[in-house]
């Protein structure tokens, strides 16, 4: 159901870009808090930042750009919505060196040789015609978000780690969810994807993408929240457990570290100590099992330092 | 609401935070979405829209509270005791029937306008007290403002910033106190509960373990730090109700922290800078190390374009570049380490060092009147954090008095190292030049100019300041290939990035 339609555009699709906000297709959802209880049903625990700005995004039919630290859930938010609205998720794994081909289309170059070598009693207008047309397009995840007729969460994850100049190859689809293919014409999406672009900040991304997306900025759970999410993500621990934990991770949050325990690392040691069949932690414990919390030899032993007051042992 | 809209786009932008027109129409839109009543909503959208940097958040946020305040007649200053009725807005039902529940005796003040005389300061401190313990969000609220109409003693028109009525506050609140309080009395609870229920054998310790403790304290830490963030939040809605937004933004505007003067930074804005310099030293880090990588070609190699042309019938097609080898310079740091100066002196040291990849070798020397090289504490740790804190109690660095003494710190420098310096050496001086009035001995940076690829001075003053009272900085300009007033982490940033 995509539309193709020549570069000069015509009828629907200008209208769209003059007006300067690409129209929204039926939202989404209904209210903030409809976000809020729709991602705790998929098990996403939602603060009021992250629902509002969800909610938004599909309001607004613009990008999310999703901040902070490592292991905070980016990832998981933009899962979680697809699992929420039933779409299906696409997803861009971001790296150096990226570029169109692997992101938006190629040219199936050997089905066209093939197409050449098939007939070559044809006109060449007529084979060059034919062989620039949508069944020799491979396309990529972008141009897949934007050509799927069924609902689409779009993924960018690690936006950071592509060049500077690559992110110019995000700006024509997040700002008018169109690509433009010199031999085919312009594909416009048929419903607009949410998209989400996720980024661990290991350098400034441009003004012009900045621009073009909503912020959120996804930073440590608050105590409550944080209990929260290990009770619904961690099957079988008990209420005090998991506020223990969520208690010992904050503390340790405080502390002058190279690297704070995130979230997922959090999960990871509150499993490890329902399977090790933990109550309630005490020192020993503790001591014992801070390496799955922390990933430095320097912080395990401050922490176990600050925390327990003894040395780790070694 | 448009017109407020642009009143606090003006101000985000004054604040240096960039927002561009595109961003203004996008909040704008997104308005339209939320319910008007819901002001966190209202908050996280404008945020989503206008701020596109986590480290803006805080400037943004100061900006949002003066400029989307609570407002209502229960906030003049001039009648702080006297909170009417009326209060719709957040929870003072809530709050009140709170206040009942714990019996304290403050229902004759209500109405009367004696609100204030109602309770006395140990009453207050033991609700205070009570609330922390409880954690009750309502009651801690309402402390806080009981504790500003009490202490803070606000004045109608007075043109200041909120942080002396704060510093007022909460030294008659002695929160300290009030933690060593709490723990103390969960301390006690622990062991009175043991003597209750002798302990069999295997039951947890008769005492708080020092984990527990030390958990117990956080939480009342956090707890204390809310209600300090309440006070605040108090004091700055009773500024703004009595002095309007756009006065108070330009009094409560906070620099971002990029932005923050190094050297006449506060307590609370060096923890700030510190917090941003790690992340920015990592994208420094990466974008020098992308631009080595991608930026240079090598000079073309003759020798294997010629070979490979033997395959194209001697057609030199594909011409071949030598591989690339950037010289990495090597870096000489020699940094004023005296009060003044220190912090400047410390976010330039960890900078450099965090970078250090970046350069072939890098040497630091601190002084104040003595000189002393430092680069071994930079070694064999990855954390520059712990090597600066290491220098600032183990490094030599006193001679006579502890007063900046350039001249000799110059002189001593170049007797014992002056050798080390080669043509493949930058070398930085860092400091204010302020000498004391000792004598210059700008003949050591000529000698240095010399025999260095490169001198640079940076000078954390503005420049307006330079060569005033004891600043000698033009002496040794002269001998500088660059003079640069580096006041704040962006000028830094560039500077150094310039470098590599």
């Amino acid at each position: 159901m995509s539309s193709v339609a020549e570069p000069t555009g015509t009828g629907r699709a200008s209208d769209e870009i003059t007006t300067g906000f690409p129209v929204a297709g039926p939202p989404r959802f209904d209210s903030i808090d409809a976000v809020r209880n729709g991602l705790a049903d998929v098990q996403y625990l939602a603060d009021d930042g992250i629902s509002g700005v969800v909610f938004l995004a599909d309001r607004l039919a613009k990008p999310v750009l999703v901040e902070g630290p490592a292991g905070t859930g980016k990832t998981e938010l933009a899962k979680s919505v697809a699992r929420l609205t039933g779409s299906r998720l696409i997803r861009l794994q971001c790296y150096e060196g990226l570029d169109e081909s692997k992101a938006l289309y190629e040219w199936n170059y050997k089905k066209q040789l093939l197409r050449i070598q098939a007939d070559s009693g044809q006109a060449w207008q007529q084979l060059e015609e034919d062989i620039f047309s949508e069944e020799f397009l491979l396309t990529r995840p972008l141009l897949e978000a934007i050509k799927s007729t069924e609902p689409v969460v779009l993924l960018i994850d690690e936006v950071d780690r592509v060049e500077l100049e690559t992110e110019a190859l995000l700006l024509e689809i997040l700002s008018e969810y169109q690509v433009s293919i010199p031999e085919l014409g312009t594909v416009r999406a048929s419903q607009i994807p949410l998209v989400f672009l996720t980024s661990n900040n290991t350098r400034e991304l441009s003004e012009a993408l900045k621009r073009r997306c909503l912020y959120l900025h996804i930073d440590y759970p608050q105590l409550d929240r944080e209990r929260a999410i290990i009770e619904a993500r961690v099957p079988g621990i008990s209420q005090a457990l998991a506020d223990q934990v969520a208690r010992i991770v904050r503390s340790i949050r405080t502390l002058d570290l190279k690297k704070s325990p995130s979230v997922s690392e959090t999960l990871d040691w509150a499993r490890t100590l329902v399977v090790l069949g933990v109550e309630s932690i005490d020192a020993e414990q503790a001591k014992d099992t801070l390496h799955i919390l922390l990933k430095y030899r320097s912080d395990i032993d401050r922490a176990a330092k600050e925390l327990v007051g003894v040395e780790s042992p070694d | 609401m448009l017109n407020l809209l642009t009143g606090f786009v003006a101000e985000l932008r004054t604040a240096g935070i960039p927002v561009s027109l595109t961003e203004h129409l996008d909040a704008a839109e997104a308005l339209r979405h939320v319910p008007m009543e819901d002001r966190e909503a209202i908050k996280y959208t404008l945020g989503a829209s206008l701020v596109k940097s986590s480290t803006h958040w805080r400037t943004y946020e100061t900006a949002f509270e003066i400029y989307f305040s609570l407002r209502g007649p229960d906030y003049r200053i001039a009648e702080d005791g006297d909170r009417a009725d009326g209060r719709g807005e957040d929870g003072g039902e809530n709050e009140e029937a709170s206040l009942a529940g714990q019996g304290n005796r403050r229902g004759q003040g209500r109405g009367g306008g004696g609100g204030q005389e109602g309770m006395t300061p140990e009453e207050l401190a033991d609700l205070l007290y009570n609330a922390l313990l409880g954690a009750n969000s309502a009651m801690v609220a309402a402390v806080a403002r009981q504790a500003v109409s009490r202490y803070a003693g606000m004045e109608a028109g007075r043109p200041v910033g909120g942080t002396y009525y704060l510093y007022r506050t909460l030294r008659n609140l002695d929160l300290d106190q009030v933690l060593d309080r709490l723990v103390e009395q969960a301390r006690s609870a622990t062991s009175s509960l043991n003597v209750d229920a002798p302990p069999e054998p295997g039951a947890p310790a008769a005492t708080l373990t020092a984990l527990e403790e030390r958990l117990l304290r956080d939480e009342y830490q956090s707890r204390i730090d809310q209600l300090r963030k309440e006070i605040e939040d108090e004091i700055r809605r009773r500024l703004v109700a009595d002095r309007g937004s756009e006065a108070l933004a330009k009094s409560l505007r906070k620099p971002l922290p990029e932005d923050i003067d190094m050297m006449h930074a506060t307590r609370d804005e060096l923890v700030a800078l510190r917090k941003s310099l790690q992340p920015l030293s990592r994208k420094l880090a990466v974008r020098l190390a992308r631009k080595r990588r991608h930026g240079r070609k090598g000079s073309l190699d003759f020798r294997s374009t010629v070979r490979h042309s033997l395959s194209t019938g001697g057609v030199p097609v594909d011409p071949k570049f030598r591989y690339p080898r950037p010289s990495k310079p090597e870096i000489v740091v020699i940094a004023d380490i005296s009060g003044s100066v220190a912090s400047f002196a410390r976010f330039t040291l960890h900078l450099v060092h965090a970078i250090s990849s970046q350069f072939s070798k890098v040497r630091s020397f601190v002084f104040i009147d003595g000189i002393d090289e430092v680069s071994r504490f930079f070694e064999g740790t990855d954390d520059p954090s712990e090597a600066v804190h290491r220098i600032n109690t183990e490094a030599d660095v006193i001679w006579v008095d502890g007063h900046s003494d350039y001249g000799h710190a110059f002189t001593v420098f170049w007797e014992r190292w002056g050798e080390e310096i080669t043509p493949r050496s930058s070398v930085l001086l860092l400091g204010d030049a302020r000498n004391n009035y000792h004598a210059s001995q700008a003949w050591v940076v000529k000698e240095l100019q010399a025999r260095a690829r490169h001198v640079y001075w940076l000078n954390p003053e503005p420049r307006a300041y330079w060569n005033s009272g004891d600043s000698i900085v033009g002496e040794y300009a002269v001998h500088c290939d660059h003079v640069v007033e580096v006041r704040t982490l962006r000028q830094l940033e560039q500077f150094v990035g310039e470098l590599a």
